[in-house]
């Protein structure tokens, strides 16, 4: 069996299970897509965002 | 024969007509309007064209720009789409608002909260807020009585109401800085033009007195003096405090005040942009794959053979 057939017997095939695989893919999907986001905004502008410059004025945590 | 009369049919559709039109263009609702409303329609396009045209040139001829000087675009490190802010910058801006501007300027609609993990940590905000003293009340005996600031307090103002600040201005009214660069024209650019662009007035030019000149101003003739000078103050972080590096940290910080949310714009712009263009990807690649039995189907007749 496929990888693309046992993914549709096992999941996709029931409405329950399909419902199900929407949402944890939402939730790791967003979780995934904006630690990416964040990571990417960052190096975008390094050095002049807070986190980048709070070591000067706070003890290290 | 039915084989032969379905291709010679067939063949008939599938050539391009002699007079030019093909058969999606019959899809076009325009096509079906007579001569008439054709006409109609471009007037009625040509009028609304006009119309915003003028309005655009009626706009244009009440702005005030005369005589004054345009700010020039400076490159700022958060000119680019999803470029941040500098926070370093907006925390010398803050010293020099507090130790400079803020003897005049109002700031009435920012709370010292809001300087937590923008410029200042924590503690560094609550010994901000707490130099100040704040008029709280009434007590338990109704009256009102002087207490260090909080968090929550916003950033004191220099006069009581706007008759006092005219009254110590020479009439002038030193606008609140909370959202300055929103409210003039050209943002902060203007702002560090102004604050770098007094000069002596040009010949021909005699001020009142209490009126200083600056071509940045509109008019020319600006209530405000100088107030940044090269080693006016000096930065906790050390960098060097000339008068323009003063006016370009203060222009940020007030960029800042003005716009909160500007970082977090920037970046869900960042996410919204990757994402939404994948879905656009998406959405035509289905559009293209549920058209394409339409697009490709072909109505032959053919007529009942013997």
């Amino acid at each position: 069996m496929s990888l693309v057939a046992k993914l549709y017997n096992n999941v996709l095939r029931r409405s329950s299970t399909y419902a199900l695989a929407i949402v944890t893919g939402a939730f790791f999907f967003e979780r995934g897509f904006d630690m990416a986001t964040e990571h990417l905004y960052s190096e975008i502008n390094k050095g002049k965002l807070w986190k980048d410059i709070k070591h000067n004025y706070a003890p290290a945590e | 024969m039915a084989g032969v009369a379905g291709k010679f049919v067939k063949s008939g559709l599938l050539r391009v007509q002699s007079n030019g039109i093909i058969q999606q263009s019959h899809l076009s609702t325009l096509r079906e309007l007579s001569v008439g409303k054709k006409a109609g329609l471009v007037v009625v396009g040509s009028l609304i064209g006009g119309a915003a045209g003028l309005a655009y040139t009626l706009d244009q001829s009440v702005k005030a720009s005369g005589l004054d000087l345009h700010a020039p675009h400076f490159p700022w490190s958060h000119n680019g789409m999803f470029s941040s802010l500098d926070h370093a910058s907006i925390r010398r801006g803050y010293e020099v608002y507090k130790q400079v501007c803020s003897a005049c300027h109002s700031m009435k609609y920012l709370a010292y909260r809001n300087l937590i993990d923008v410029s200042h940590t924590e503690e560094e905000a609550k010994e901000e807020a707490a130099s100040i003293q704040v008029t709280d009340g009434p007590n338990e005996e109704g009256l009102m009585f002087q207490r260090p600031g909080k968090l929550s307090d916003r950033f004191p103002s220099p006069y009581p109401n706007e008759e006092a600040a005219r009254n110590a201005n020479n009439g002038a009214l030193p606008p609140d800085l909370t959202y300055i660069t929103a409210a003039r024209h050209g943002g902060e650019d203007y702002l560090f033009s102004l604050l770098t662009g007094y000069t002596d007035p040009p010949g021909g030019i005699t001020l009142r007195d209490g009126l200083y000149y600056n071509p940045y101003f509109p008019g020319g003739a600006i209530g405000m003096a100088q107030a940044l000078y090269n080693e006016l103050i000096e930065y906790s972080d050390g960098t060097p405090a000339t008068a323009s590096q003063m006016a370009k940290d203060v222009a940020t910080f007030l960029k800042w005040a003005a716009e909160p949310e500007h970082d977090d714009r920037k970046k869900m712009a960042l996410k919204a942009l990757m994402l939404f263009s994948f879905l656009i990807s998406v959405s035509y690649y289905w559009k293209r794959h549920k058209w394409s039995v339409l697009k490709t189907r072909k109505i032959v007749y053919k007529p009942k053979s013997e």
